[in-house]
């Protein structure tokens, strides 16, 4: 019980229409038109995708990218159920939350891009599957945890709707369900790094290596953490909160902690597979290496010292560049990294960022929406209702 | 203190998990698949090809392609590179002053583009829905428009740029070649290889096929010798010219554990746009990774096991107080 001194959640209150979800509306509108062109008239009429590059950012921002920063819930949960550190619950439903959008949205985008969308149900047809497919793994995971987090998140439903007896049924299971959302993203983002791999030579040597599965899955539970600062700030900033920095300051050397395990791996890996030259050959990919590495080292130094784990601003810039990091080891190994042949060039077109910036504003809304009508956020003694 | 045991115990019990499972994947390791015995294919040579893309128009005729136009009076079908649409396809190479064929140096050669039929293909390996198969028998790369869900990991896979999507249509499919096996019970073969005046492209058993590069490339240039056309073991159809100047290499021999097209040339193959694989498979190591990990799902039970164990003691207590505090 001494885990439980800190305050229920509880709704935040306040309107629903303002400037950011007017502008979140116009953004997912603008989205809604570019997949309308995509679904009649194919991927090529909205999309720079070619032969040469098959993927771009609807596969590496909005999935990749989307689903490695939606991590925030597997890792607090983490933090709180397996290594039993109560103290952090508080941050557990807001991390969730914002998990639950990342990867609904990553899921349903995934459709998106789909060439022939409507055949998708054989990647769960037994006639179909392919055990040897890194993509079969990834995507059948992937579901089952976008069903698993739904599950972990209903207490939040059930408790507006006053359904307190199908909330403690559900909580007597929740131990599993919870063991589930620890497994599967485990699994699910250690193989959106193994996807790589059967690629071969066509990935540049810096970003070419069997170990992509402990790089993504490090990696993924880095940027959780660090989204959670994220999140945790951009929250409070907005919602006139206090900062959650009695809890922010502990987490973030957690953080740091897998970020120096991550680096040891990524720097060994380099170094001993002999890539490491590479990194200084002129190149637009030495210089997306050093900058991605640059994102993963300046926290270290940043918030090493105990004291500036204390300051929020610098709480913030590190989490923000540990996203970047992240976000650049993805898109470093899928397309600056990427190269199959003379003669192909990929830039997104303004009709996929449109798409993509869609996508994450249906997550704010979706996020501003909830934590203002149901309880997600920890209750505060004096509400800011505006 | 009962949950630090606990959360011990889970936590050797997962470690344990982990340690058996990276120990066994040497174990595991998936070899580079080789040819199938009776596996079919095409001997490519550069060197008697003479550049007329019979073959280019034969494939767009036997798999019923639409033209694709490069040239603004849109007269004749003439596409840059394979595609959706184009499964087959002959590329130039040029240099200085294109005097000598077959010669890196101011000389000219050419090259086929199409489905090299991998012993061990990375985009049957990539494929998460079946759609793309590799024959057990004849070694054929196939594709399955009505299981391919679209994701194009296939063509992001393949090292040689082949399978490829048909972005303008809202129903696109992979296209690529499929060795013509739906010709096969018409007595037919693959169609570049039937119209070849030259023997170029040659069709039969890939085991045959490498017999006769290896003959070839022992050839003394500028010697006449036999070269046969069309299907190899089919009736003769075989013509004397002086044998070209060969490399010392039938790519594809032992490239990616080796394909089922073979191909001679006299300029390097990096020149004339084949890449320089290694003898293990892509799909090999990608498939060892992933059974070690999810081989039998003995590692996630095992993680799942340790992590319901470690949950079970951690989180009862602590739902129950907040669902008092919450209501």
């Amino acid at each position: 019980m001494a885990n439980n001194q800190h305050a229920a959640p509880a709704p935040v209150g306040g309107s629903l229409v303002n400037a950011v979800t007017l502008s979140c509306g116009v953004l997912i509108a603008l989205m809604v038109a570019v997949l309308a062109v995509r679904f009649l008239f194919g991927l090529g009429a909205v999309t720079g995708l070619n032969d040469g590059y098959p993927w771009g950012i609807w596969v590496v921002v909005d999935v990749m990218i989307g689903s490695a920063f939606a991590c925030g819930g597997f890792s607090v949960a983490m933090l709180v159920y397996i290594f039993n550190k109560g103290e952090y619950h508080p941050l557990v439903r807001p991390a969730l939350l914002a998990s639950l959008f990342g990867y609904t949205l990553a899921g349903a985008g995934v459709i998106f891009d789909l060439g022939r969308w409507w055949n998708v149900w054989n990647m769960f047809w037994p006639g179909s599957i392919n055990l040897n497919s890194v993509m079969f793994e990834v995507a059948v995971c992937i579901s089952l945890y976008i069903v698993v987090m739904w599950i972990e998140f209903s207490p939040t439903f059930l408790e507006q709707m006053g359904r307190h007896d199908t909330k403690k049924k559900l909580n007597k299971a929740m131990f599993f369900i919870i063991a589930l959302g620890t497994v599967l993203p485990m699994m699910h983002q250690s193989s959106l790094g193994t996807l790589l791999v059967v690629m071969g030579v066509q990935i540049h040597p810096l970003w070419n290596t069997p170990l992509q599965p402990a790089l993504y899955l490090l990696t993924a539970i880095t940027m959780g953490y660090a989204v959670v600062l994220f999140e945790s700030c951009v929250a409070s900033s907005a919602y006139r909160r206090k900062i959650e920095m009695s809890l922010l300051t502990p987490m973030s050397k957690v953080m740091l902690g897998f970020l120096a395990v991550y680096l040891v791996v990524r720097v060994g890996d380099v170094v001993v597979r002999g890539a490491l030259p590479k990194a200084f050959v002129p190149s637009i990919e030495a210089l997306m290496f050093w900058l991605e590495t640059a994102c993963f080292i300046a926290p270290l130094i940043l918030i090493g010292a105990e004291t500036n784990r204390r300051n929020p601003a610098k709480l913030v810039l590190a989490g923000i560049l540990l996203m970047l990091g992240g976000a650049l080891l993805r898109l470093n190994g899928f397309l600056i990294g990427y190269e199959t042949g003379d003669g192909f060039t990929y830039f997104p077109t303004l009709a996929e960022i449109l798409v993509t910036a869609g996508m994450f504003a249906i997550e704010v809304l979706g996020y501003i929406i909830i934590t203002r009508r149901f309880p997600v956020l920890p209750r505060e003694d004096v509400q800011a209702a505006h | 203190m009962g949950t630090r045991r606990d959360f011990l115990k889970g936590f050797l019990a997962s470690g344990a998990a982990a340690t058996a499972g990276v120990v066994a994947s040497p174990v595991l390791a998936r070899e580079t698949r080789q040819r199938p015995p009776e596996g079919l294919g095409l001997l490519y040579d550069a060197t008697l090809c003479v550049g007329c893309k019979a073959c280019v128009a034969a494939c767009k005729q036997a798999n019923n392609n639409p033209a694709e136009f490069s040239t603004t009076d849109h007269l004749w079908d003439t596409p840059l590179d394979t595609s959706g649409y184009t499964f087959n396809i002959i590329k130039m190479y040029r240099n200085g002053t294109m005097d000598v064929k077959d010669q890196e140096t101011n000389g000219y050669a050419f090259m086929k583009t199409s489905c090299m039929h991998c012993a061990d293909p990375s985009c049957v390996s990539a494929c998460p829905v079946s759609a793309m198969t590799k024959d057990p028998v004849t070694g054929v790369v196939g594709y399955n428009a009505d299981k391919c869900i679209g994701c194009r990991y296939c063509v992001a896979a393949c090292p040689f740029g082949i399978p490829k999507y048909q972005y303008d249509s809202p129903t696109g499919r992979i296209g690529k070649c499929e060795l013509c096996r739906h010709r096969y019970k018409d007595g037919h073969y693959s169609a570049c290889a039937e119209v070849c005046p030259t023997g170029a492209t040659l069709y039969g058993k890939t085991s045959d096929l490498l017999v006769e590069a290896k003959r070839r490339i022992a050839l003394k240039p500028g010697v006449p010798a036999k070269f046969p056309r069309g299907k190899l073991g089919g009736p003769d159809q075989s013509y004397e010219t002086p044998a070209g100047k060969y490399l010392q290499h039938v790519y594809g021999e032992k490239e990616y554990g080796g394909t089922q097209v073979l191909k001679l040339s006299g300029v390097s193959f990096a020149k004339v746009g084949m890449p320089d694989l290694p003898p293990d498979a892509a799909a090999a190591m990608s498939e060892t990774i992933q059974h070690a990990l999810y081989g039998n799902l003995i590692m996630p039970f095992a993680v799942l096991g340790a992590m319901t164990y470690v949950a079970k003691r951690n989180v009862k207590p602590d739902d129950e107080s907040s669902d008092k505090e919450g209501s």
